[in-house]
């Protein structure tokens, strides 16, 4: 029957259906529904593991003894993986191993919008790329039968659109959210075959990997001239269009009548396929998101194409960009309207910004107060970075904060300074640096804001939240013995909806000449769905200060007389009531106590 | 069909429910939206599209046919990607952004979100989503309001409609959810207005 999946629906079922029996990975948009999904199906182990590196040794281990694994990320997430990446690479594995990495064009929940087409490259891996939620689904079998037939890693790639899109899948089963038992592939028991020159790569058995592995991608250039998931589409054989993944889609309504050579595997690439296009068409076009990877293997073959110099190499396709861009280059007549035609109001932004009630707030304004140079982290904690807040200066990557402080108090910056971090992103990466802090005689503070959840992705386990991904209870790690093991002596835990005690030991830490950590505990109001009755303003009392305009809450807003709060959309937090200073705002319960 | 709304209001479910009518129906059927920052306040949109073939998960500017604004400005920020003579149906709602609380920009009156969007040829209707889902006693009903108003204008029977409500929502809001549904449909009724919009991107 034919259901509606996202792609990140498609691959878990397409996981489980081709007999995966682990799954491994870190929360991460737009990946993290993967491992959600796959985690539901029955006769399979998943984990969140705290870091993608963590996951994909894990899935490594699963695999050398012959289990099928997938291993999820986001694209930055390879980044910290590809240590691990490489070495896989290198030693092949008995069970099939399936990375599905997202990249995110557009940035629309990163930091940054890496191709990470050129890690296949890198690493010497094939990377296959879906164009739609059935593809998604036929990829992830296709992926396992390569990396046991060739022993080697396989990487999938998807990307934001194609993750979070819904399309038509044909699948079996009653009412097909549950596959047919017999469909699902069986694997035999596990077992580790020892086999120390193959999975040991110190250098005398590394030296004897490599031109395996060169060989080894020889060979599956052949496979790609062969096998179908590489197509040629016949056209009216004007224009040639190389394209893979959702680019397809946006091609195959601005060039309805192009040929086109459509891949399903973009490394490596088929050269007599690439050849076979350019002999039946008149001009070749590539149209890929990000960075010119495909047309600079087109081009090496000396066959001539375009690219770049048409479509854009930053953000993310859409129909009308890719029209437009074909319009200017010539290669269709008519662009899509220009959507400002007519528009000359300038409306209202709406930036996401820290949810009503949520207990970072209290952080941010402390140190918005104290002035502190706040080097940040990845979260939900990030949009402490945005007015009115405006309370963190830095923030580049999972983990960097800890470890740029560090180096700012080394060159002796004057500024109270100090690191913050989430409960999750401290587990992820952070434990090091805060290492180096003591190993190194570092005087910096770090502020660990422990919400008990990775918030952020949308509420999953971590190894704080005392529960495991496939829902079973855990011991939670104990984040303060956990720092005073590291050897913090000054560490204290505090409530951050109590304004009074935060202010205070925030001082008394910043102004301390040793190392030092501050747990910032409350469990996420969102997650927890605690609530309590709405604030209420005293207009009376009011001076109009504007004090709880500036915590950036979005149920509070200026009016003529004073300030309103939404009933509607307000937690009953009652920060706004701990910071006004003429007590004119009434919490009947507020989280402080 | 575009939905664009803020976060919390229901968008997702409500585009489910669009899509999966349209595949009930026996179209192709793509859907999209980017829902990372959604629980946050932000601005959140969703493609829908039926057709015989559905290539692009995205609308192509200029070819949305229905606009269904959950929140006031946000419908008047996607009039830029609307077809000629395109439906915007609006829920006579409003969530101030940010810098309207804190009294640095001014939000914009009715008028002039009507302006904005019949100067890009949209016709507008306004609906008291908010106003009957407040009545049935849950906000985040406002949604589905305003689906039961598009379904009179769109080629797909009530049969559809319902079953999948009752399929897609939980057990204990099915009711609810109906209701809010035929809220939506029994004003468009009363108004006597013409149906004839069938075509959809």
């Amino acid at each position: 029957m034919k259901k509606l999946m996202t792609g990140n629906e498609a691959f878990a079922l397409g996981a489980y259906l081709s007999g995966a029996k682990v799954g491994t990975g870190y929360p991460g948009t737009p990946s993290t529904e993967i491992l959600i999904n796959f985690a539901r199906y029955p006769g399979v182990y998943a984990e969140w593991s705290p870091n993608e590196k963590v996951a994909l040794d894990v899935g490594v281990g699963a695999a050398y003894s012959g289990s099928r694994v997938i291993v999820t990320t986001k694209h930055v997430g390879l980044n910290v993986a590809a240590d691990s990446l490489f070495y896989a690479s290198y030693t092949g594995l008995k069970g099939g191993l399936v990375i599905i990495n997202a990249d995110d064009p557009e940035m629309h929940s990163s930091q940054n919008e890496q191709d990470n087409r050129y890690y296949a490259k890198f690493s010497k891996v094939p990377m296959l790329e879906p164009a739609d939620s059935q593809e998604a689904l036929q990829f992830i079998g296709t992926a396992f039968e390569i990396s046991e037939a060739f022993d080697t890693p396989v990487i999938v790639r998807t990307n934001t659109r194609l993750s979070h899109s819904k399309s038509v899948v044909e699948v079996s089963g009653e009412d097909g959210s549950k596959a047919d038992p017999e469909e699902v592939s069986t694997r035999d028991e596990a077992w580790y075959e020892r086999n120390i020159p193959k999975y040991v790569m110190v250098p005398g058995f590394a030296r004897r990997r490599h031109p395996v592995v060169i060989q080894r991608l020889e060979k599956l250039a052949d496979y790609a001239e062969t096998n179908p998931i590489n197509q040629i589409l016949p056209g009216n054989g004007k224009l040639g269009v190389i394209t893979a993944g959702v680019a397809y889609q946006y091609a195959r309504e601005v060039f309805p009548d192009a040929n086109y050579l459509k891949l399903g595997m973009v490394y490596p690439l088929p050269v007599d396929l690439v050849k076979k296009l350019a002999d039946q068409v008149e001009r070749v076009v590539v149209v890929e998101e990000l960075e010119p990877f495909i047309e600079e293997h087109v081009r090496l073959l000396g066959i001539p194409v375009s690219g770049k110099e048409v479509f854009p190499r930053c953000g993310e396709f859409s129909p009308e960009k890719v029209r437009g861009s074909a319009a200017k280059a010539g290669l269709v007549e008519v662009s899509s309207p220009d959507g400002s035609v007519g528009i000359t109001a300038q409306l209202p932004a709406r930036p996401p910004m820290l949810c009503p009630g949520c207990a970072h707030r209290g952080i941010f304004y402390a140190l918005q107060r104290v002035r502190a140079v706040v080097f940040g982290d990845i979260g939900c904690y990030t949009l402490g970075a945005l007015p009115p807040l405006s309370a963190m200066h830095t923030c580049g990557c999972m983990g960097a904060g800890v470890g740029v402080v560090h180096g700012v108090d080394k060159v002796g910056v004057k500024d109270r300074t100090v690191a913050v971090i989430g409960d999750s992103t401290f587990f992820h990466s952070g434990i090091p640096p805060a290492i180096n802090v003591i190993y190194n005689r570092g005087i910096s503070t770090i502020i660990i804001l422990d919400n008990r959840v990775t918030a952020m992705t949308g509420h999953q386990e971590n190894p704080g939240s005392g529960r495991t991904l496939q829902k079973e209870g855990v011991k939670q790690v104990n984040i303060e013995r956990l720092l005073r093991g590291i050897g913090f002596d000054k560490v204290d835990v505090v409530n951050p909806y109590d304004f009074a005690e935060v202010l205070r030991v925030l001082k008394d830490h910043l102004d301390a000449d040793e190392p030092s950590a501050i747990v910032a505990r409350y469990p996420c109001v969102l997650f927890t769905r605690e609530r309590k009755p709405s604030c209420t303003v005293d207009l009376e009392a009011c001076n109009q200060c504007g004090n709880c305009l500036r915590i950036g809450c979005s149920p509070i807003s200026k009016v003529a007389d004073g300030v309103s709060i939404d009933p509607a959309l307000c937690n009953g937090c009652g920060f706004c009531a701990e910071i006004c200073p003429r007590k004119a705002i009434n919490a009947s319960g507020g989280n402080a106590n | 069909m575009l939905i664009a709304g803020v976060g919390g209001q229901g968008t997702i479910l409500a585009s489910d429910i669009l899509a999966e009518v349209g595949l009930q129906c026996g179209y192709d059927v793509k859907k999209s939206e980017v829902h990372g920052m959604s629980q946050r306040g932000g601005a959140v949109e969703s493609h829908v599209r039926w057709s015989d073939k559905v290539y692009s998960p995205q609308i192509e500017t200029g070819k949305v046919d229905f606009l269904l604004g959950f929140e006031m400005l946000e419908a008047a920020r996607w009039a830029k990607v609307l077809a000629p003579g395109a439906v915007v149906l609006i829920n006579r709602h409003r969530v101030s952004p940010p810098s309207v609380n804190l009294g640095m920009e001014t939000y914009p009156g009715e008028g002039e979100i009507e302006k904005i969007i019949s100067n890009r040829g949209g016709l507008v209707h306004w609906v008291e989503g908010t106003g009957i889902a407040q009545e049935l006693g849950n906000q985040t009903l406002a949604g589905v309001v305003l689906l039961g108003r598009l379904s009179l204008m769109l080629d797909a029977p009530e049969e559809a409609w319902l079953s999948t409500i009752s399929r897609l929502v939980p057990e204990k809001f099915i009711d609810l959810n109906v209701l809010a549904f035929k809220a939506g449909r029994k004003i468009f009724e009363a108004k006597g207005e013409s149906i004839c919009e069938t075509s959809v991107s």
